[in-house]
């Protein structure tokens, strides 16, 4: 024992769960949505996953070699971003589409703000709703080999039925991972069963949206009216992946049920009031601006000023 | 609270138990000198009564108490006085010891008639308790007198042993639960004996099954002691959080036990006061356990307070492996070491060597605000949060997110994905909050 030790502050071990452990997970969760989304639209919608995947990656590689900065695609976020963003493209959109949204989400919304877990938005729907500004008629045009005409949202909100067993399996239009309420809650589960997503945001986002349909869509409480919104405009995918993403939601528990509740309201407000058909991306960007705030006015009680109670 | 006792948040750590439970206590007889820091315990350090070159005997004073908060030093070998000297202790500071020459014949002094405790007064045993030195073995090393004088005795209600032992890898306290229950038992009775109107509770995790057997036998006739068994979780045995699984009662920094009617103490504490009311011995020993997969044979010593580190090692079968990282007690809480050339104190637990050192192989990255922490956190503050305000150097923000809450369990720091050092950049911002505050 010639030498010193180190030493360091307690404590001395550490859970074997880390940062890209944790993304490795969500990308496996998303395969389902992945998978169906390939099924449904064809080798087309493959080309956007590769695509968007890989400019997502090369844009946090070139941003960190530009800027001399450590290399951090090893943690997996670009790889999520870039299928995130993937998912939420219409197959009949052109390729390049993918790859310029996912350079934007990348270095103007999370590298330029200082990298993961600096971004006060999601990339990917800020990615999104980059290109749906910027290429508007492109990114609404749904229109493909297996299905034309409208999705099933604008469908309803003209007035016209809609077959709400497709919706729920994902056989209808729409972004490539949107569809399959099926797939998502699928892969979801798995998030839940790992711990890594908690109920709290999706179950308030969706039991607020859910509540806001039955008082203000003037359909009352119609269960196919209510099961075609939760199922289409991409509601699954934005609650359990996208309004969970750890970045951008409130840390406190209070404060996630606050977010949820919010999130579910603009969604109400965007889709039975707003011109449009959908609003789960432009309610989470806004509701992710809101954060700070939120936390603000949810920190919690500590233990035994009231806060051991939970 | 359905179900078991517990509290919310904590973590489910590996607890390497297993290594060394069934191993029985053994007694070590140290060959070497042995070394008596004068500060083994909170308050004021201990002032020697001997001078180099004394003899002194096994059991004798060798430090008096330096006020009231603070603990009387016993040798716990004869020999001769070698030095009064600065010395390197587990924290890492160089502190005043006193240090003896081992002349190998453990010749003890008299300890004097024993009676039976009916036959002691209240300030008798507060008396002998605080003569015999001692502290909270726990860790903290809080003058145990100190704790059984509070303003209001009358208002106490509950003394609490604390049979946790949520720290992974420590088997000490399950060990004495295990061999003399009699002692936890007796001790609490003796602590009981002061406090007229109160309860006495045997708080024990339920990975414990064979212990709470045990207690519960021997305590079935018992009319003011109750075994509870808690939920296994770390950390379980935090005073805080021990008080509130067992009796629903929650406390914050500003508030000590005692203010919601409540007394802790640890086994090896309980086992001391026995020691002191009922033998007149004083504080000599303690139990540690040598543990931690560098270890050739993880044991449980009963060993004599100043004995070196080194010779702990040697009597568990030395290392396997030369270690990364050695612990003085728990891999939650306890202080890593630079090497093994420090004394036994009355409050290390155990001696924990790890192959690998984990926190050295964990390189931190970016706070994701997965929200881990939060949920780990038995305060229940936001220790991401206070992090980045400590980094900072935001004082007032710092409080101002009840920063003061954190117990410094480590829980945050053993969840955290990024692998970032939570728990030390809290600890570091209230050490020097409160550094601020004595100066005031």
């Amino acid at each position: 024992m010639s030498e010193l030790k180190k030493v360091s502050s307690n404590p001395h071990v550490r859970s074997f769960v880390t940062t890209n452990k944790i993304m490795l997970c969500v990308i496996a969760a998303l395969m389902p949505a992945t998978c169906f989304g390939i099924y449904n639209f064809g080798l087309r919608a493959l080309f956007h996953i590769i695509i968007t995947v890989l400019s997502a990656v090369g844009s946090e590689l070139a941003f960190d070699l530009i800027c001399k900065k450590k290399i951090t695609i090893g943690d997996f976020s670009a790889v999520l971003t870039g299928l995130l963003l993937a998912l939420n493209l219409p197959v009949s959109a052109p390729l390049w589409i993918g790859a310029v949204g996912a350079a934007f989400a990348i270095v103007v919304v999370k590298m330029l703000f200082g990298g993961l877990g600096q971004n006060f938005m999601n990339p990917a729907l800020g990615g999104r709703c980059f290109l749906l500004i910027s290429f508007t008629s492109l990114m609404t045009n749904f229109d493909c080999d297996a299905y034309s005409g409208a999705t099933p949202l604008a469908a309803l909100k003209a007035g016209e039925r809609v077959n709400v067993y497709n919706m729920v399996i994902g056989k209808t239009a729409g972004t490539i991972g949107e569809t399959s309420m099926v797939a998502i809650v699928l892969g979801a589960c798995f998030l839940l069963l790992l711990g890594i997503i908690d109920l709290r945001i999706p179950g308030s986002y969706i039991v607020s949206f859910v509540i806001f349909l039955c008082l203000f869509s003037r359909h009352g409480i119609d269960p196919d009216y209510i099961a075609a919104h939760l199922s289409g405009g991409g509601l699954m995918l934005g609650a359990f992946f996208m309004a969970t993403d750890y970045v951008t939601r409130p840390i406190t528990r209070a404060g996630q049920y606050v977010f949820g509740i919010l999130l579910g309201i603009m969604t109400g407000i965007f889709r039975v009031f707003g011109a449009g058909a959908e609003g789960v991306s432009y309610a989470i960007i806004f509701g992710n601006l809101l954060v700070p705030l939120i936390e603000k006015i949810t920190c919690p009680k500590p233990f035994g000023r009231g806060g051991e109670k939970r | 609270m359905a179900g078991k006792l517990t509290f919310h948040g904590g973590i489910h750590p590996y607890d390497g138990k297993d290594l060394s439970k069934d191993k029985p206590i053994t007694d070590i007889l140290p060959t070497g000198d042995l070394v008596y820091p004068l500060s083994q315990h909170i308050g004021a350090p201990a002032v020697p009564i001997v001078q180099k070159g004394d003899h002194v005997l096994t059991g004798q004073k060798i430090a008096e108490a330096g006020g009231f908060v603070s603990a009387p030093i016993y040798a716990t070998v004869s020999g001769t006085v070698k030095a009064i000297e600065p010395h390197r202790v587990v924290v890492g500071d160089a502190i005043h010891s006193i240090v003896i020459e081992n002349d190998g014949k453990y010749e003890e002094v008299d300890y004097g008639e024993t009676k039976p405790l009916e036959a002691h007064t209240k300030e008798e045993i507060l008396r002998k308790i605080q003569e015999a030195g001692v502290v909270g073995m726990g860790g903290a090393g809080f003058p145990t007198h100190v704790k059984l004088s509070p303003k209001e005795p009358d208002k106490i209600e509950y003394v609490i042993v604390n049979c946790a032992e949520c720290e992974p890898y420590l088997t000490s306290d399950y060990r004495v639960m295990m061999e003399t229950p009699e002692r936890i038992v007796g001790g609490l009775k003796c602590s009981l004996a002061l406090f007229d109107n109160a309860k006495g509770i045997l708080a024990v995790e339920d990975n414990k099954p064979d212990c709470i057997a045990k207690l519960k036998e021997l305590t079935k006739d018992e009319e003011r002691i109750t075994v509870k068994t808690l939920k296994t979780k770390y950390p379980q045995g935090a005073e805080r959080q021990l008080i509130y699984a067992a009796t629903g009662r929650a406390i914050n920094c500003d508030m000590l036990p005692s203010d919601v009617g409540c007394i802790v103490n640890n086994v090896d504490t309980v086992s001391a006061i026995y020691g002191a009311v009922l033998e007149n011995k004083p504080l000599m020993y303690r139990i540690v356990t040598v543990t931690g997969d560098a270890i050739a044979d993880p044991r449980n010593f009963r060993v004599r307070i100043g004995t070196n580190y080194h010779e702990l090692v040697e009597h568990a079968g030395g290392f396997v492996q030369e270690p990364e990282k050695i612990v003085s007690g728990g891999p939650m809480m306890g202080f890593a070491l630079f090497d093994l050339d420090v004394p036994t104190t009355k409050t290390a637990s155990a001696l924990l060597c790890m192959k690998k050192d984990e926190v050295s192989a964990a390189e931190p990255s970016a706070c994701i605000n997965c929200g881990m922490c939060v949920e780990a956190c038995p305060g229940r503050v936001l220790p991401a949060r206070l992090a980045k305000m400590a980094e900072r150097g935001d004082k007032e923000g710092f409080v101002a997110m009840n920063g003061m809450e954190c117990c410094e369990c480590g829980c945050c720091s053993f969840v955290c994905p990024a692998k970032r050092p939570l728990t030390q950049e809290i600890k570091s911002m209230r050490k020097m909050i409160l550094a601020d505050r004595r100066k005031k």
